[in-house]
């Protein structure tokens, strides 16, 4: 068997809450001084342990504020974790928030080649995909428009297209699938399955259970930055349902 | 090695940035990227009009004060236009920084870069001024094989600009006061350095304020810059050592303030 696409070994990730408002220069290098500085301590994640095989489509499930997102951050390099390790193998899209990287004064053309390089990808590589990511956003009329000009669901759309364009091994999804009108939602759909049948790994954080059901065989569910259940997506989403409707 | 790789995967940004930066400074406007060097033309004229006629004694001493005051003027907007852009640089991506990886480093490098190519676009009118000069045979500045030497001055001032700016976005991200203050510092090095008057002409009764003076790095790089493109002669071999000692001294601190403290930038921005 080869490398697993993500380990994820003993990681937590702690953030820093000020307990007091230190608003100015001078305050804080006198309470820096007194040593009245005191931070309170958050784990937003804590021990997480979690190996993803290449191929697998693992569902995270949890309610809000259970670190979901921010194990995703994790794993897609964006936040350093406290402790532990991560490690990743292979090309990753992290699909976080959609257009995230756009400049709004640019145009949609100018904003795919822009997009494109903040995902590290050349410019000749963009150049080749141009069209299928035109093509696939239905801007085709809009591509000389600032993307100011833009409604948020262009804006999504054209952000989908590009990221999903370029063929990652990882897919890093955070509810973007609930972007656009049905139409569209189920073309990109459509997409992500087709994209399963090429072996991309993918991470997707939903609240419709509906949803991880049709794109995951592996789910967890997170709670307070830890994971409480892990397997089968079906089992997974059975004991999830029964949280949600037990009120826990 | 590996932080090469990284970089080379990620040349592709820095380019997009740049030329993202230098598209969009004068998009919209009629004139376009005229302004690059309509801009400092005007500005110059004003600047002569002023220190020149009104106050009267700054040109005295001076071969030719246009040129004087345009080398200097160039040089000081490219480092304090590119230091201020690199230093909001993180926060003003803090969109992109807070959902994708990528090698931060990136975004006060190329807006510090931008602003480089757009200084190049704008030494047009030096040349300008130059050519005007010899042409008409007034005050004409003394053009000698030494003006192949001009390449490196700026490209002491580009390091330093590169330090400086990586400097200014750390603190930045941790203390936004930095911007305020630092507006005020540029207008304070603008007179601390000899753009609009010459040094020797200051009656200085005091030894510290000259060493204060001296010890400006963009003294010793305007000086050095002036030397090729207007008196024709060879820099000052100390204003040489000092600048880029100076210069790279800050790109070192730069970096390692930057590297000790990236991490950490997403939890204040």
């Amino acid at each position: 068997m080869s490398k697993p696409a993500i380990e994820v070994k003993n990681m937590s990730m702690m953030f820093n809450l000020n307990s007091e408002k230190v608003d100015n220069l001078k305050e804080y290098f006198i309470k820096l001084l007194k040593r009245q500085i005191h931070f309170t301590e958050f784990w937003a994640l804590k021990d997480i342990n979690l190996t993803v095989e290449k191929g697998d489509r693992v569902g995270i499930l949890g309610f809000n504020g259970a670190g979901k997102s921010t194990l995703l951050k994790v794993i897609a390099g964006v936040l350093k974790p406290t402790e532990g390790t991560v490690s990743v193998s292979g090309v990753v899209a992290p699909m976080l928030e959609l257009g995230a990287g756009f400049d709004s004064n640019y145009s949609g053309k100018e904003n795919i080649y822009l997009y494109g390089a903040t995902m590290g990808y050349s410019r000749k590589f963009i150049e080749k995909k141009f069209d299928e990511i035109v093509e696939f956003s239905e801007l085709q009329n809009f591509m000389n428009v600032p993307v100011k000009n833009y409604s948020s669901g262009m804006r999504a759309r054209l952000g989908f297209a590009i990221a999903s364009a370029v063929e990652p091994d990882i897919l890093i999804l955070d509810e973007v699938l609930s972007v656009g009108d049905a139409k569209f939602r189920k073309k990109s759909e459509a997409k992500i399955m087709s994209m399963f049948d090429k072996g991309v790994t993918v991470l997707f954080v939903s609240h419709s259970v509906d949803q991880v059901l049709k794109i995951c065989n592996k789910a967890i569910i997170l709670d307070h930055g830890k994971i409480i259940a892990s397997g089968e997506a079906e089992e997974i989403c059975e004991e999830y349902n029964k949280m949600v409707s037990g009120g826990k | 090695m590996k932080y090469l790789r990284n970089f080379y995967k990620y040349r592709g940004l820095m380019y997009e940035i740049v030329r993202k930066n230098i598209k969009l400074q004068y998009r919209d406007s009629i004139l376009g990227m005229f302004w690059t060097f309509l801009q400092p033309l005007l500005t110059t004229i004003v600047l002569v009009f002023i220190f020149g006629n009104v106050f009267g004694k700054s040109s005295s001493g001076v071969v030719n004060y246009p040129i004087y005051l345009l080398c200097g003027r160039l040089l000081y907007e490219f480092y304090s236009q590119s230091t201020k852009r690199a230093m909001r640089s993180i926060r003003n991506s803090a969109s992109v920084i807070k959902k994708v990886y990528v090698p931060k480093y990136i975004y006060p490098i190329s807006n510090v870069l931008s602003n480089f190519i757009t200084f190049f676009i704008s030494l047009i009118v030096l040349v300008c001024f130059i050519i005007f000069f010899c042409v008409t045979g007034k005050n004409p500045p003394h053009i000698t094989a030494y003006i192949l030497l001009s390449p490196i001055p700026i490209l002491i001032l580009l390091i330093l600009a590169i330090g400086i700016g990586l400097i200014l976005c750390t603190l930045d991200v941790f203390f936004k006061d930095i911007d305020y203050l630092y507006e005020v510092f540029c207008l304070l090095l603008f007179y601390m350095t000899p753009i609009v008057y010459k040094i020797d002409a200051l009656k200085i009764s005091s030894k510290l304020f000259s060493y204060v003076l001296m010890a400006n790095p963009m003294y010793s790089i305007t000086e050095m810059f002036r030397c090729c493109v207007l008196y024709g002669e060879m820099f000052n071999i100390h204003h040489l050592i000092y600048s880029l000692g100076f210069a790279l001294v800050s790109l070192f601190i730069g970096l390692l303030v930057f590297y000790k403290k990236q991490d950490k930038f997403i939890l204040h921005i």
